[in-house]
């Protein structure tokens, strides 16, 4: 009976178990191994050694695309949360309970289009001759169009609007599990509205500011498509130098090695908000 | 109570929805064809090619004429090919679309087939691209010229005096400032700002990088943008630039009919020409398919579709191509002599000075 149990058990988990296997480990145990080989001669040189990782901790450049791939991922995280807070806020609290489920459709309807088709879409927003700057140039506000298009604020900007949504959503999801009671009984306590948000409402709804914020991460730290359309290629973020080294060079050894690298981050990153990662109410 | 619940999941399931929808936003240039031949007893041949033989107008003839489905996969740069090629079964790969001056390294290396000369009717060919030197090695002829251009200047000549774009030092100056787009290919754009220091491509050596990234650095403070074919192209067309540093009749002429002031130069101090050849794999199983492919694209009809290809244009190798008078003006095909006497054959550098170059490339670029 107990080994029936036993065998039912992995039957039940075997599949999902061989899925990841075959879909996540084993590729990933080829991109170390492949981190671990070197391009010499036009030709990858299957020998194993650490070269990559000490170009990886030696080149300035490598650290310089880094660099720039943290601040713009720190700024996207820091104003998608600023924005998505209020509107996540608005809609749990001020928007009557039967409305919320079509804003939150609302909401998520924009991103049904291409992420591509989107990134362009900003590029040809944020051009000399885009919506606007003519429309800043015809009312006189300006001179001369600004310079927007393929800089740092045009990738930041692309990304904030991408992930404004994903924390609405986690924010929103997290707002909504905090009983009103605990409101009403600091209200009635004497609280103000502002005290009730400060000492009630925002330090319960951190898990969904958390999450959204290591969602955001994640996906903004190695997102090449908006850097590369929307920034012009003028200030390489790591994925872009990755992308760089597979297409020019075919280097795949040095490209896993930085890919290993974006995933360590991720790793790190996950540690440092793990206890906050859940958009389940904690008692 | 359980609408809350109900709410709250379906912020939930959106959330999941949408991070799959943005893992499903990727580019894909995997294999691709027209759907042609896609039925009934079809055979496939798969091409590891330039995007220009991507064109459904280019497969679609070959594919309805022989009842074969063409995949294709579109690479930048001989490394990237050499790598998929690395990573891939003996006998994947069928035609292999690549840079002439790589044939050698690529043919000595026994990844090419050989190819028989009666096969093809090499007095159709320009003269000036035939080059027997690079597609034969010990007199044995391993791919045939297909396609050529220049890395050059593209400009909107509404926006850009076209006398002056044929002093190449004018690039560097003041008044176009923010309104240039850098062509991300390294190796020809790095040998472009070479010959303005009066370094020809073939004498180009590592001692000569430190002036190159000198040079380059002040070209990129020049530069609102570093971008590939079609986000400079992009530029370009939008009015974001008017200058293409690297561009040439491939990123013009595709847009020629919508905007004709969109214009290429061939500066004083020259450019860099660039030349595609097409190959058979040597491990593939279906040499003489792959053979029928290759006799197709450098006929006067595939010869037409490749040159005016939806993803870049570019002059035939074939003097027959069967193009249109128009056609031929947009790729200035009677100026073909004096471009080809004042450009430089696109030189490929050692695997050593390549790094070096994306070393320098890569320095420059990250900001």
């Amino acid at each position: 009976m107990e080994l029936t149990r036993r065998w039912q058990g992995w039957v039940f988990v075997g599949p999902a178990l061989l899925v990841t296997l075959a879909l996540f480990a084993a590729p990933m145990v080829m991109v170390v191994l492949t981190s671990l080989y070197r391009r010499s001669g036009g030709l990858t040189d299957r020998t194993v050694s650490f070269d990559n990782y000490v170009r990886l901790a030696t080149d300035s450049t490598i650290h310089q695309a880094l660099w720039n791939s943290i601040e713009v991922v720190a700024l996207t995280v820091i104003f998608s949360t600023l924005i998505a807070y209020p509107f996540a806020y608005i809609i749990a609290y001020k928007v009557p309970q039967k409305w919320q489920a079509l804003v939150l459709l609302l909401t998520v309807v924009p991103f049904w289009t291409s992420y591509v088709v989107r990134s362009y879409s900003w590029l040809l927003v944020l051009a000399k001759n885009g919506v606007i700057n003519q429309t800043l140039v015809s009312w006189g506000i300006i001179a001369e169009p600004l310079t927007m298009a393929n800089t740092r604020f045009a990738t930041v900007l692309a990304f904030v609007h991408f992930f404004v949504m994903v924390s609405t959503l986690t924010i929103y999801a997290s707002l909504r599990q905090i009983p009103k009671n605990l409101g009403l009984a600091a209200r009635d306590l004497g609280a103000s509205p502002l005290n009730v948000f400060i000492r009630i409402t925002l330090p319960l709804s951190i898990p969904g500011v958390v999450v959204g914020a290591f969602l955001t991460f994640v996906l903004a730290i190695g997102d090449y498509i908006t850097p590369q359309i929307v920034g012009g290629g003028n200030e390489l973020v790591l994925p872009q130098l990755l992308m760089l080294q597979v297409s020019r060079m075919g280097d795949f050894p040095l490209a896993a090695a930085m890919a290993l690298v974006l995933l360590v981050i991720v790793a790190v990153v996950y540690a440092v908000s793990a206890k906050h990662l859940t958009l389940e109410r904690r008692r | 109570m359980r609408k809350t619940q109900l709410t709250v999941s379906l912020a939930a399931l959106s959330t999941s929805a949408f991070l799959l929808a943005s893992c499903a936003g990727g580019s894909g240039d995997a294999a691709s064809s027209s759907d042609s031949a896609a039925s009934g007893d079809v055979q496939e041949l798969n091409a590891l090619v330039w995007c220009d033989h991507t064109d459904p107008e280019l497969l679609a003839p070959f594919e309805e004429a022989n009842n074969v489905k063409v995949n294709v996969r579109d690479y930048e740069g001989t490394g990237v090919a050499l790598g998929i090629l690395e990573q891939s079964q003996p006998g994947d790969w069928d035609v292999f679309v690549v840079d002439s001056v790589d044939v050698p390294r690529v043919a000595e290396a026994g990844i090419l087939a050989p190819l028989s000369e009666d096969d093809f009717d090499f007095d159709q060919f320009f003269s000036e691209v035939q080059l027997p030197e690079i597609h034969q090695l010990d007199g044995t002829l391993y791919a045939v010229p297909e396609k050529f251009g220049y890395n050059t200047v593209a400009f909107n000549g509404a926006n850009v005096d076209a006398e002056k774009m044929r002093d190449l030092s004018f690039l560097w100056d003041p008044e176009l400032a923010g309104k240039i787009a850098i062509y991300d290919y390294y190796i020809p754009v790095m040998e472009f700002v070479g010959l303005e220091l009066g370094i020809e491509p073939q004498n180009l050596t590592v001692d000569d990088l430190p002036a190159i990234e000198a040079r380059l650095t002040e070209l990129k403070a020049q530069a609102a943008q570093v971008g590939d074919v079609v986000s400079t192209q992009t530029a370009l067309a939008t009015g974001e630039v008017d200058v293409i540093v690297g561009g040439g009749e491939f990123s013009t002429s595709v847009l020629n009919a919508e905007n004709p002031d969109l214009d290429w130069i061939l500066p004083n101090q020259g450019g860099i020409r660039w030349q595609q050849a097409i190959g058979v794999l040597a491990d593939s199983e279906k040499q003489d398919l792959a053979t029928k492919f290759v006799q197709y694209i450098v006929s006067p009809e595939g010869q037409a579709a490749l040159a005016t290809s939806s993803c870049y244009w570019g002059m035939p190798a074939n003097k027959n191509a069967t193009l249109t008078d128009e056609q031929k003006d947009i790729l200035r095909w009677d100026e073909q002599s004096a471009f080809i006497a004042n450009s430089y054959p696109y030189y490929i550098p050692d695997a050593d000075l390549d790094a070096a170059m994306l070393d320098v490339w890569t320095r420059v670029v990250v900001g």
